[in-house]
């Protein structure tokens, strides 16, 4: 069942788009959230339990002290506020994978609150609001069997896993974002993209969108063109991968526009998020009669991170990514243009692998985004994947700027490597690809250049020496490419007498 | 050695030390006398005999061994069926939890174990710990051995019940608004509700959480305070847990004096409402401590007529939450589980027939408070309630060191009396549920027989958060006084029971 969408262009033309994004977190703190339980990812089904995350009859939750600090580090990145006294709240439903039927979860006291953080999308900036930062428990894992399509629809049983309950989650939600609308979807991937390096940067989390350590919901809403009176919001659960979170949002943008341009009411709801084929339908109406009675937890005391402590974590802080970004650029003389292919792609940190080496910025991101990328582009896979480090590189550059390889080798030991040839010695060796350094083979070269091309002679004698850059090429083409051409024109001169 | 049964926890520890019995036959006594007067009282709702034997036999070879026991070691205890026992049915007074066998144990049972104390089995108990009479328990009700025909109070009546019957020297209660002190009012024994915190939950089946407190119960202070210095103590597993030195509890029970401590009577607390009875041996006992030399005055607590009504709105607000988690899907009951049923099907199924009417009918004002629309003025506006409360007490211990009021209004009622009246019911707690709200340590002790019924009187000591230890001074004064008049504890006094075999 596809429902009748507009096209994306035609969407935009009448509505704005208005989103606003809630990103799950888990934590990469080695026990749970309220208890002493592992949180490895992967272990057999509910072997890493306890009466605690189980819920079983009279047992108590106690605050994991690092997940507090990592909350409050996530904040402080995001420009947040950080709460002097908070609580944690109990978010109250049922459901069989959570084992209280309870969420602990913080409500109207966040930890943290008011923040900011930016994005890049085609070299704009855009400003992102964030309303608040808060702690809360993950809830057990079900799985539906018996049924076609995996869900609980129309499944025979279900199995749970509480392995998953009471891992710690930082959910993070933005205030409403409104940027022009053919830039929305991009903004909500980029900013997905962003959270991703900051937490990575923190060492807060694995972030392993595959693995469902980083979760995001998207708020869309349409309003008018040019209109004030925000629209009615769906929310689309669980998108799991950048480019899910952008096509989500210009699924629903077109979804939407469609319902709206029809006289139709989009309805407050939930909607799934089908990877396969790239659309959303609905799920469980969220009328406002949802009521999650929260009240603040009776069985933990309030968490109160002292100033001075709070103060230390932001000491701590590592430097932002688009700080950093911007310093890197400044260090290596990238033009806006050049940093930004850079980061699109995706070559930031292996050029700064590279530079740490001892390469120049220059080399090493014209080996990166050169060669590289073309031979990733081919493979279909990421630069990072391609089986070449920042190590290699430096050692190709270095036999480059020794005038053992010149470019033209270089790309072919590249080549070399991502075919798997072997380590660079390796394949220099079995290509035989090392340039002539023989003096006696190059003037041999150089004679019968010069016998080949005796107007080119008399040009050059006669006081045109930028004539010889022919003479060069002749050995070089003579040499098959294998002879360094600063040598060359070394030996030529002298052996014209200029 | 049949009188074992009639010994304190002091003596038979005293016995034990001279090696003129063991913990074997001590707790094979109170097995045996379990055995024959439990049918009538119905303490119990389930007897670890193997357990408690072999916990008897291991202090024994403990001691044989000459390894250094707790003055508690070998004594036998009867444990509220509300805290967990690893291996052992724990159904807090529920058939949704029947069957349900605890894989942990809850901090107080652990460190009950460690000190030795040999533990007889679980004390029937209102379901969930709701109610003031033990009529709520989905498996009957516990009979009041000072008159069959009347309850034992509660919710913990079977373990007050179980003292007054001589099936156990020691008990533990939980107090969330009077389920240690009612019950101890209602038989003539002691009961404490130490400072909220001052005790660990953890392992205790929440009913209020914010209210829920661990305590002992004995049939003289000094073995209460005994009880308490086990249990008592930071918890690391409770965030709620105090993280202070346990009161100088037994050193105060031992000392027994009141000379120059600073006595407020609850104006509040009395009047209209209260038996005659009551009253009357309630202000014999004030008389008693002021001629030991204690300095008396009357205080007044304004906000406490309110405390009634904020505490059923709290209590059932965290009880609605706190019994979310049975479900069926976990463990105890699970009905309507037939393949067909949706897992949210049977969780209905399973809670409709699980719970009881008093447990239901909490779960649904405590809903309906939390609801959005309705939050702010009934949970809010008692959780206001809540603080005034609790300034009312800081303002009467500027004043005076402990404030004193009878236990309940009245003594113990007959089975039956209340059950359709709620509110009746309700008002039992009256004089415990303060404390609650404001989290202060507080205790029954008993003061005598009322005229009219000949049923014990419960007299009721306050004292400001981690102060426990003014209970126990204030109580073995009183209770070194009246034994003076009475040529014993109170509970000499109550009427033998017939013995069923």
């Amino acid at each position: 069942m596809t429902a009748a969408v507009f096209a994306i262009d035609d969407a935009l033309a009448q509505y704005d788009p208005v989103m606003g994004l809630e990103v799950h977190v888990e934590l990469n703190t080695k026990s749970k959230m309220f208890c002493g339980c592992p949180t490895e990812f992967g272990a057999p089904p509910n072997t890493q339990t306890c009466p605690v995350c189980l819920g079983l009859p009279g047992a108590l939750p106690v605050v994991n002290a690092r997940a507090v600090e990592s909350a409050i580090k996530i904040g402080l990145a995001l420009n947040c506020e950080i709460a002097e006294w908070c609580r944690f709240a109990r978010k109250n439903y049922f459901y069989p994978d959570m084992p209280k039927n309870f969420q602990t979860s913080q409500y109207d006291e966040p930890i943290a609150f008011n923040g900011w953080t930016e994005v890049t999308v085609d070299g704009e900036t855009y400003r992102i609001e964030i309303e608040r930062a808060h702690m809360e428990e993950d809830t057990g894992k079900s799985t539906h069997v018996g049924g076609a399509t995996g869900r609980i629809h129309g499944a025979s049983h279900s199995l749970v896993d509480y392995n998953r309950a009471g891992i710690p989650l930082i959910e993070i939600v933005t205030k409403t974002i409104e940027v022009p609308g053919e830039k929305a979807a991009a903004v909500a991937k980029a900013y997905v993209s962003m959270l991703r390096d900051l937490l990575l940067a923190l060492d807060v989390s694995d972030v392993r969108m595959d693995q469902g350590s980083l979760r995001c919901d998207a708020n869309v809403s349409l309003k008018p063109s040019g209109s004030t009176v925000l629209g009615t919001r769906t929310e689309t659960k669980n998108v799991n991968s950048f480019r899910s979170v952008e096509r989500a949002v210009t699924y629903e943008i077109t979804r939407q526009a469609a319902v709206l341009a029809s006289g139709g009411k989009v309805v407050q709801e939930t909607r799934h998020w089908h990877e396969d084929t790239g659309i959303t339908t609905s799920g469980r109406e969220k009328s406002d009669a949802e009521d999650y009675r929260y009240f603040p937890e009776p069985d933990l005391v309030p968490v109160a991170p002292s100033r001075e402590w709070v103060e230390e974590l932001r000491a701590s802080l590592p430097e932002a990514p688009t700080a950093r970004q911007a310093r890197l650029q400044t260090e290596w003389g990238f033009t806006d243009l050049e940093m930004r292919d850079v980061v699109k792609g995706r070559a930031l940190e292996l050029i700064v692998g590279t530079v740490e080496l001892g390469v120049t910025p220059a080399a090493a991101k014209k080996w990166w985004l050169g060669e590289l990328a073309r031979a990733a582009n081919e493979s279909g896979n990421d630069l990072g994947d391609l089986g070449v480090g920042a190590t290699q590189v430096a050692e190709v550059q270095k036999l480059v700027d020794e005038g053992s390889l010149n470019d033209k080798l270089a790309r072919q030991v590249f080549d070399g490597l991502v075919k798997g040839e072997g380590t660079v010695e390796e394949i220099i060796a079995a290509r035989g690809l090392a340039l002539v350094s023989d003096d006696s083979a190059l003037i041999e070269a150089i004679d019968r250049a010069l016998a080949a091309n005796p107007d080119v002679v008399e040009k050059v004698r006669s006081g045109k020496p930028a004539a010889a850059g022919a003479l060069i090429g002749a050995v070089m083409k003579d040499m098959k490419g294998q002879a360094d051409a600063a040598k060359v024109r070394e030996l030529l001169n002298a052996k014209l007498g200029i | 050695m049949t009188e074992l049964i009639r010994k304190t926890a002091v003596e038979l520890s005293e016995l034990m030390a001279s090696g003129q019995t063991s913990s074997v036959e001590i707790a094979q006594a109170h097995l045996d006398r379990i055995g024959a007067v439990d049918g009538e009282v119905h303490a119990f709702l389930h007897v670890d005999t193997e357990g408690a034997l072999a916990q008897a036999a291991a202090v024994d070879a403990k001691r044989a061994a000459g390894e250094k026991l707790g003055p508690l070691a070998g004594v036998p205890l009867a444990l509220k069926d509300v805290l967990t026992q690893e291996g052992v049915p724990t159904t807090a007074g529920s058939k949704i939890l029947e069957g349900w066998k605890p894989p942990y144990d809850a901090t107080v049972v652990q460190r009950l174990k460690a000190a030795g104390v040999v533990i007889l089995g679980k004390t029937n108990m209102d379901e969930f710990a709701m109610g003031s009479s033990t009529e709520n328990s989905a498996y009957g009700t516990t009979h009041n051995p000072w008159d069959l025909g009347r309850i034992p109070g509660g919710s913990g009546g079977g373990s007050s019940a179980a003292l007054a019957a001589y099936e156990a020297p020691l008990a533990i209660g939980t107090d969330t608004g009077g389920s240690i002190r009612q019950p101890g009012a209602f038989t003539g024994t002691v009961g404490v509700k130490p400072t909220y915190g001052g005790t660990s939950r953890y392992g205790l089946i929440a009913l209020a959480s914010s209210l829920d407190t661990p305590g002992p119960c004995a049939r003289t202070t000094l073995d209460a305070a005994l009880l308490h210095e086990v249990i008592a103590g930071h918890d690391p597993l409770d965030s709620t847990s105090i993280d202070q030195p346990v009161p100088a509890v037994v050193e105060a029970a031992r000392r027994a004096d009141v000379a120059g401590l600073r006595i407020g009577v609850v104006k509040e607390l009395g009047g209209e409402g209260y038996q005659p009875g009551v009253e009357a041996r309630f202000h014999e006992a004030v008389e008693l401590l002021t001629k030991l030399g204690a300095e008396v005055v009357e205080v007044s607590c304004p906000h406490f007529q309110y405390a009634l009504p904020a505490y059923y709105l709290i209590l059932p607000s965290e009880a609605s939450s706190n019994l979310a988690k049975f479900d069926a899907m976990r463990y105890g009951l699970r009905v309507g589980d037939d393949g067909a049923n949706s897992a949210e099907k049977v969780m209905s199924l399973t809670r409709e027939a699980g719970f009881g009417a008093e447990v239901k009918r909490r779960i649904m004002l405590g809903t309906h408070a939390l609801s959005s629309g309705y939050y702010d003025a009934y949970y809010g506006q008692a959780q206001k309630v809540r603080t005034l409360i609790a300034q009312d007490f800081t303002k009467a211990y500027e004043q005076v060191d402990v404030l004193v009021s009878p236990a309940t209004p009245t003594t113990a009622f007959a089975i039956g009396d209340r059950v359709d009246d709620p509110i009746a019911m309700y008002k039992n707690d009256l004089c415990t549920i303060p404390s609650n709200l404001a989290g202060n340590a507080a205790a029954s002790f008993p003061c005598g027989l009322a005229d009219e019924d000949g049923l014990p009187v419960g007299f009721h000591v306050m004292a400001p958060v981690m102060r426990d230890e003014l209970l126990y001074q204030v109580g073995s004064a009183l209770e070194a006084a009246l034994a003076d008049q009475w040529g014993g504890v109170l509970m000499t006094k109550a009427p033998e029971l017939e013995v069923t075999r």
